[in-house]
């Protein structure tokens, strides 16, 4: 290993870095097509599948804009997740609207509280934000829990709306709905990176104060990435009370969104787009398989220890082994 | 919502006593957060950790918890300090980012907390002592022994790792290392190790708050994330690095949790401690008595 | 006489009961090097601060080019062309040192086309003689390399005033001459430089004017010789 590290620039001509970006939109739409023509002669099983780690990839990339990016961690997902998939429940209560009202409406409400939350504890240290995120998780759960027109503690069904026959089933649709979603995620991941804010963002992560000092709006910059990172993560949300037909708060704040949204980019490396999406991949695969073979909390606890260990092995993720790999091979 | 001067004092006696509880597991948080600097988001864990260590001594060895005290709290300490010397090892050194040490310690707070159900399941599980039964009483005000014993020693604790750190050698080390890691070295002692004892000491510490907490109340492992709030809160409106701060912290915690609880309800008191919290930061971030 | 580029009046900062700075007024004119001397805890880094954004005074008021800047936010007074420099380097340190200098390009001068801020950043480089290491990481450069960074990239934010906060300290004499000439042809070009330093050759041979800092007060404010041949500045440093 050279004492000298080279790096490619973050700043290439720009015909090459729209490359990837394209590349992105195109998979995208290869997987939509597929989906839409292997239809219902794959079982029901394997969209479930599909959409759980659709929606880790969402969530992990989401969490990664502000996280990853930014160098502010959010424990509280599930409390982003939990507002969408409420922002569900309660329009379904009032109104039947179409599912991309709900998610329109989710994104709004989620990214509204990204805003605020930033607002309110962005301009402190790190750690500051990052418990206000954790204690945020616990009061909207404690208030949902409590209100009745959402279902309270006892939790809530939701009916599965009728689909017009170009969907085989509604987990098709579902599934249709969350390739395109994770496109979008990944996309905007993707177009933070790559743009100016994304620039800013490192530097904020590197030294804050030095970023300041260079004339990098720091709060201005947190705020919108808090802001597309609680919006995306509320989107996310809002498909899943009809995903699960029946949502309570246990199942919307569930400790696995918790920890998945940061074991995911942590595992599959935090300082660029394709990150989250290998580790969602990575992990989301592992948890289906083992979900079924042994009981949901040894299966987290497993992701757990992962977390631990590539924390303390390979702190830069599957990105900085495949980067370092490239660096020092042919 | 009845008002009446006599649930006012209880509550606010009982407030005072949760409170000198809630010090003994907020020192902790002081040391490591406020004194070194690490944000260990897992000190409820080793907290519960410890009461189930209680649990397990009382259930397989007839242990009275304040004998699983003396015998859990040094296996604590030593812990502690294994614990820190690996943080160190592998976070510390490197000093690049704070991400990673931050979800390090998430994780090693969720492996404990999944660990701990997949040992003893969700049910809640309790230790009992025939003393702490008993009420103590003075005129119209009546708090049990299970609310006293936490308070007592919360306050023997805190007074104990005040007097160790003001004056013993490694102690003062400890302090000088919170004010200034560098011109510790130039003294010659070395910051490593007082901050080693330093986690040791608050490890320790967490095991005696567990072992406390299941003796007021029965555990099960998902109630350390209710207390991420409450300890760091406490260390920050204390000041930080402020022993008299924390405790002070912690009263006024306790009272205004259970003036809550009283008044609204028990599923409200976690939103008090990030009110608290917030209201701290934003009023007056060096907290009561900050440097 | 030049105008004023430059001026704090009745800075005061206190912290916590301990008084950093007390009715400090400053007056630094376009074009001019001034060096900022005085015993370590004296205050300087907390007027560098004050200036640079990064604290806000108890009481006085800042001015900059003719516009008042106390509320200002430190990355606006960047982008007006206030530019300093960190005692203890604080590089980008996930970046190359190329992507270090371009994050004021981008930001402090507002660039938005990156074959601009490619070029630009290629002459700060050259000019602070950094071009070799371009596409290093911060992580394995050496001390006087990092201090090059820090004034590059205060350069890159196309600084009217620079301050560079004890820019040489534990230099190498030899090390000290290369940045002292470097901040010297700054100046030549029309850059106003304060000079915090304690290295007192280097102060004598760059500065114009020497202002003094001692417990929080301002004790001199004059031409090189006429200030250090003072009783309390002679005091200051020697002892009484």
């Amino acid at each position: 290993m050279s004492a000298q590290t080279t790096f490619e620039p973050r700043s290439p001509p720009v015909p090459a870095q729209l490359y990837s970006g394209l590349a992105i939109v195109l998979a995208g739409a290869i997987l939509v097509a597929a989906a839409l023509l292997v239809g219902s002669r794959v079982s029901e099983y394997y969209y479930l599948a599909a959409y759980t780690i659709l929606q880790f990839v969402v969530l992990g990339t989401a969490w990664n804009i502000l996280g990853g990016y930014g160098g502010y961690v959010n424990f509280g997902t599930a409390g982003f997740f939990a507002v969408g998939c409420y922002t569900t429940v309660f329009l379904n209560k009032l109104f039947h609207w179409p599912l991309i009202i709900d998610m329109s409406a989710a994104a709004a409400t989620a990214g509204l509280m990204g805003l605020g939350t930033g607002y309110l504890t962005l301009r402190l240290r790190g750690v500051f934000f990052s418990i206000a995120t954790l204690a945020l998780a616990i009061v909207l759960q404690t208030v949902i829990s409590n209100w009745s027109f959402v279902g309270g503690g006892r939790g809530v069904y939701i009916v599965r709306p009728q689909i017009s026959g170009f969907f085989g089933t509604y987990a098709h649709l579902l599934v249709v709905l969350m390739i395109g979603l994770a496109t979008c995620a990944v996309l905007a991941a993707w177009a933070v990176e790559k743009s100016w804010i994304g620039v800013g963002l490192a530097a904020i992560r590197d030294n804050e104060t030095a970023a300041e000092t260079c004339g990098v709006p720091s709060l201005r910059l947190k705020l919108i990435a808090a802001t597309t990172s609680g919006a995306l993560m509320g989107m996310a949300g809002a498909p899943f009370p009809y995903y699960v037909s029946y949502v309570d708060p246990a199942t919307a704040f569930s400790l696995a969104i918790a920890v998945n949204s940061i074991a995911m980019p942590l595992v599959g490396g935090t300082t660029t787009w394709w990150g989250p999406l290998v580790g969602a991949i990575m992990l989301g695969s592992v948890q289906q398989i083992l979900t079924v073979t042994i009981s949901s909390a040894a299966n987290l606890f497993i992701v757990g220890v992962l977390l631990v260990v590539f924390l303390t092995a390979a702190p830069r993720g599957v990105v900085g082994i495949v980067r370092a790999w490239k660096r020092g091979g042919p | 919502m009845n008002f009446s001067w006599d649930l006012l004092v209880n509550a606010f006696v009982t407030g005072v006593v949760l409170g000198g509880f809630y010090a003994s597991a907020a020192i902790g948080v002081t040391i490591e957060f406020g004194m070194l600097d690490i944000v260990n988001i897992a000190h409820p864990a080793f907290m519960i950790a410890g009461a189930y260590l209680a649990y397990l001594g009382w259930n397989s060895f007839a242990f009275d918890p304040l004998v699983a005290m003396a015998v859990f709290a040094p296996l604590g300490l030593l812990f502690g300090r294994a614990f820190y010397r690996a943080y160190h090892f592998f976070f510390e050194r490197r000093g690049d980012e704070s991400l990673q040490g931050l979800a390090f310690f998430f994780g090693v707070l969720f492996i404990i907390e999944i660990g701990l159900v997949l040992i003893s399941g969700v049910d809640y599980r309790s230790v009992t002592a025939p003393y702490l039964g008993w009420t103590f009483g003075i005129g119209h005000i009546s708090v049990s022994w299970r609310m006293m014993v936490p308070f007592l020693v919360g306050l023997v604790l805190l007074a104990g790792i005040q007097l160790y750190l003001s004056r013993t050698f490694t102690g003062r080390t400890i302090l000088a290392v919170s004010q200034d890691v560098e011109a510790v070295r130039l003294i010659g002692a070395d910051p490593v190790r007082a901050k080693e004892i330093a986690f040791g000491i608050a490890t320790a510490s967490a095991i005696i708050a567990g072992i406390l907490l299941i003796i007021i109340q029965p555990v099960e492992p998902s109630i350390g994330r209710e207390y991420i709030g409450r300890t760091f809160a406490i260390c920050v409106l204390g000041g930080m690095a402020s022993i008299p701060g924390t405790l002070i912290a912690s009263l006024i915690l306790g009272v205004a949790e259970t003036f809550t609880t009283t008044f609204f309800g028990p599923s409200w008191s976690p939103a008090v401690s990030f009110g608290l919290l917030l209201i701290t930061l934003a009023l007056r971030p060096a907290g009561l008595f900050g440097r | 006489m030049s105008a004023t580029i430059l001026a704090a009046e009745c800075i005061t900062k206190q912290f916590d009961g301990f008084a950093a700075l007390t009715d400090i007024d400053l007056t630094v004119c376009k074009g001019e090097r001034i060096g900022l001397i005085g015993p370590n805890g004296s205050g300087k880094s907390t007027l560098v601060n004050c200036f640079a954004g990064i604290i806000a005074p108890d009481s006085g008021s800042i001015e900059f080019d003719g516009t008042d800047i106390t509320a200002t936010p430190a990355w606006l007074r960047a982008k007006y062309g206030l530019a300093r420099t960190y005692q203890i380097p604080r590089p980008f340190r996930g970046m190359t040192v190329r992507q270090n200098i371009e994050v004021p390009l981008r930001f402090a001068v507002g660039h938005t086309s990156t074959r601009a801020i490619g070029e630009e950043a290629q002459v700060i480089l050259d000019q602070v003689g950094l071009a070799d290491k371009a596409s290093i990481s911060p992580k394995v450069l050496t001390q006087v390399e990092l201090r090059k960074l820090e004034l590059g990239r205060a350069l890159a934010a196309r600084p009217k005033v620079l301050i560079a906060d004890e820019v040489m300290a534990g230099l190498s004499d030899s090390e000290v001459d290369e940045i002292l000439a470097l901040l010297t042809r700054l100046n030549a070009q029309g850059i106003t430089i304060l000079l915090i330093e304690h290295i007192m050759r280097a102060v004598m041979m760059f500065s114009q004017r020497i202002v003094v800092i001692v417990a929080g007060h301002k004790i001199a404010d004059g031409p090189p010789d006429e200030v250090m041949r003072q009783d309390d500045v002679e005091r200051a440093y020697l002892g009484e």
